[in-house]
C-alpha cells in the first residue's frame, strides 16, 4: 500500500493572527475548523475525525481534542487524538489523517493548531502582566540560576557554534529574515505586511540573545488554524482544487543537536522523497519551519539543498526572496506572517498549489516541499505536497 | 550575600550531592556505573547502557568552551543590572556538559575552544555555584 497522493487537503482556515483578543484558544480553534469547513464546501456533519495539536495555552487540557468537539458540537468521531512533538506535530498529524483515511477507519479529518498566549495590553498605568517572554520562558531550576531561560538562550548555542565551526555570521541569518519579510509583504495576511525591513534594520534590531536579533526570531501569535485532509477521491468532488499528500515522513535523531548542528530532515526526506518518487529538482516551493532564521539555514541544509555548513553563502544575494532562484517561505513564514507553529508553512503550501497565492504566487507551483521542527532541532516532520495526483 | 538578587536554585534531591560537594569547593557529576561514561544534569539512568547505577565523582574542573550565548532580555529582575552577559556551555574533560557562566571575562571575548577551570562562587550559606573562569 502507498500513501502517494491517496489523500487530499481539502480544506484550509486561518482566523485573524496576532494580537487578536475577544476569544480564546477554544475559540480559535473552533473559528478555524469553521473556516477549514466553509472552504472545502463541507458541513461539521462531514467530519468524523479531529486532531488538535494545543498550543502552550492549552497547557492544562490533556483532553483538548475532544474539549474541541464539544466546544463545536461534533458528533460520531471514528479518529481523534491531541497530539505534541512541538513544531513537527502539524505534519504529524497530517500523516495520522492521511494513514487512517487511507486504511478506512475515517474519512475527513479536521487537523487544528491554536493558540492565545497573548494578552490585551493593560489599561494606561497598570502594569503589563505576562508578555510573550512570560509565556514562553521555562526551566527554573540550575539554569536559571546563571541565567539561562527560554528556548531562543537555548536555539542560541546551538547557532553559535554553527558560527565557528562553518564561519556562518549575522549577514547570513539577516539574508533569511530580510527575504521572508519580502514575501511578507506580498502577503496580505501577514503581520508584518506593512513593515519592510532591510538588512541594514535587522542588525540594528535589538539583541534579544546574541547571535539572535529581534528579527531572527519568530513571532508570536494568537489564532487558530486548521485543515481538512480527505481521500483523494472525494476531494475531487469538493470546492477547491485537491492539493495531494504526496509523501510524508518523520526523523527523531535523539542526542544533543549541538553536536550535530543537523536535524532529522535528513531521516524524513528518504521517507517522504521516496514515497513522492521525487528528487529535490521536483520542487518548486519550499515551506520550512522556521522559529529562528537560523533554524531554516540548517533546514535547507540538511534536506540538501547545499552541504552542510554552506547554509550561509547558500541564501545570501536573495537566492530565497521573491524572484530568487528557490522560493522559501513565501508568505513570510513564522518570522514575517504568523506563528501558529508547523501549520504556518502547511497552510503557506496549500495557498501556493491552489494558485492563490496573489502577489507572492510562485509562477506554475506544483510541488511544495513542508518541514515541521520541534525542539531544538529535535523532532522533524516531512510533507510533500502536490497540485497533480 | 543577603542582597543576592538571581534566582537560588532550590536544592532537590537530584542535585543534593552537586551542592553539598560544591559547599567544599569541589566539583562532582554523575558517572554510570555501567559503562563509565560522565553525565550532567544527573539523571535516573544512563541513555547509553540503560543501567540506573551511578556514582557521584570528583572531576578536574577542567574543560573547554563549547557554546556560549549572550543575553540581552531580562527574564528575572536579578538580572537586570547583569545584561548583557554570556550564558556558557563547558565541555568538562571527562566529557560532561554543564551550562554555566565564565567569571572575569567580557563576553565579547570568549571564543569556543577557549580552556576553562572551575571556580566557586559562595552565593548563601547553603549554595554555592560553580561557575568557570578562562586559563589564559
Amino acid at each position: 500500500m502507498t500513501l502517494r497522493a491517496a489523500t487530499a487537503i481539502a480544506g484550509l482556515g486561518i482566523t485573524p493572527q496576532g494580537k487578536v483578543y475577544g476569544t480564546n484558544q477554544v475559540g480559535f480553534a473552533v473559528d478555524a475548523v469553521r473556516l477549514a469547513l466553509e472552504d472545502a464546501g463541507l458541513q461539521r456533519a462531514d467530519l468524523d475525525g479531529l486532531l488538535l495539536n494545543p498550543g502552550l495555552s492549552w497547557a492544562d487540557m490533556g483532553m483538548g481534542s475532544f474539549q474541541l468537539q464539544q466546544a463545536m458540537g461534533l458528533k460520531n468521531l471514528r479518529l481523534t487524538a491531541t497530539m505534541n512533538a512541538g513544531g513537527a506535530t502539524a505534519g504529524i498529524m497530517i500523516q495520522h489523517a492521511a494513514e487512517a483515511i487511507a486504511a478506512g477507519v475515517c474519512h475527513t479529518v479536521a487537523c487544528v493548531f491554536s493558540d492565545a498566549p497573548l494578552k490585551p495590553p493593560a489599561p494606561r498605568g497598570a502594569s503589563s502582566g505576562s508578555g510573550s517572554a512570560a509565556a514562553y520562558s521555562f526551566g527554573r531550576g540550575l539554569d536559571a540560576a546563571y541565567g539561562q531561560f527560554g528556548v531562543n538562550a537555548m536555539y542560541a548555542l546551538v547557532a553559535r557554534r554553527h558560527m565557528h565551526l562553518y564561519g556562518t555570521t549575522n549577514d547570513h541569518l539577516g539574508a533569511i529574515a530580510v527575504a521572508q519579510r519580502q514575501w511578507a509583504n506580498r502577503n496580505p495576511q501577514a503581520q508584518f505586511h506593512d513593515t519592510p525591513l532591510t538588512l541594514d534594520e535587522y542588525h540594528r534590531s535589538r539583541w534579544v540573545v546574541e547571535p539572535f536579533h529581534l528579527f531572527d526570531c519568530c513571532l508570536v501569535s494568537n489564532g487558530g488554524l486548521a485543515v481538512i485532509v480527505t481521500s483523494a477521491e472525494r476531494a475531487r468532488d469538493l470546492k477547491q482544487p485537491p492539493v495531494y499528500i504526496s509523501g510524508i515522513g518523520q526523523g527523531h535523531l535523539g542526542g544533543d543537536p549541538a553536536d550535530t548542528l543537523t536535524s532529522g530532515a535528513v531521516l524524513a526526506k528518504e521517507t517522504a522523497f521516496t514515497m513522492a518518487g521525487i528528487t529535490l529538482d521536483d520542487i518548486d516551493v519550499v515551506e520550512l519551519y522556521d522559529c529562528y532564521t537560523f533554524t531554516v539555514l540548517v533546514t535547507l541544509e540538511d534536506y540538501g539543498f547545499c552541504r552542510k555548513g554552506e547554509g550561509g553563502p547558500f541564501v545570501s544575494g536573495g537566492r530565497t526572496a521573491p524572484g530568487g532562484e528557490l522560493p522559501v517561505n513565501t508568505g513570510g513564514g513564522q518570522l514575517s506572517s504568523f506563528y501558529m507553529w508547523g501549520m504556518t508553512p502547511i497552510s503557506e503550501a496549500v495557498i501556493q498549489l491552489r494558485g492563490a497565492g496573489g502577489a507572492r504566487q510562485v509562477p506554475d507551483a506544483k510541488v511544495a516541499l513542508v518541514s515541521g521542527n520541534g525542539g531544538i532541532l529535535s523532532t522533524h516532520s516531512t510533507l510533500v505536497l502536490s497540485r497533480d495526483a | 550575600m543577603t542582597d543576592y538578587k538571581k534566582p537560588i536554585p532550590t536544592i532537590t534531591d537530584d542535585l543534593r550531592p552537586f551542592f553539598t560537594a560544591a559547599k567544599r569547593h569541589e566539583l562532582v557529576v554523575q558517572r554510570c556505573r555501567g559503562c563509565g561514561a560522565y553525565r550532567f544534569p544527573p539523571r535516573e539512568l544512563c541513555s547509553s547502557c540503560l543501567s540506573r547505577e551511578a556514582d557521584w565523582v570528583p572531576v578536574s574542573g577542567r574543560g573547554e568552551i563549547f557554546s556560549y550565548n549572550v543575553m540581552h532580555q531580562v527574564y528575572h529582575p536579578g538580572f537586570a543590572d547583569a545584561v548583557p552577559y554570556a550564558v556558557v556551555v563547558v565541555r568538562l574533560d571527562e566529557g560532561a556538559k554543564m551550562t554555566s557562566n565564565l567569571v572575569g571575562v567580557k563576553p565579547e571575548d570568549i571564543r569556543i575552544g577557549m580552556r576553562v577551570h572551575v571556580v566557586f562562587e559562595d552565593i548563601t550559606d547553603e549554595v554555592t555555584l560553580p561557575k568557570f573562569g578562562s586559563d589564559g
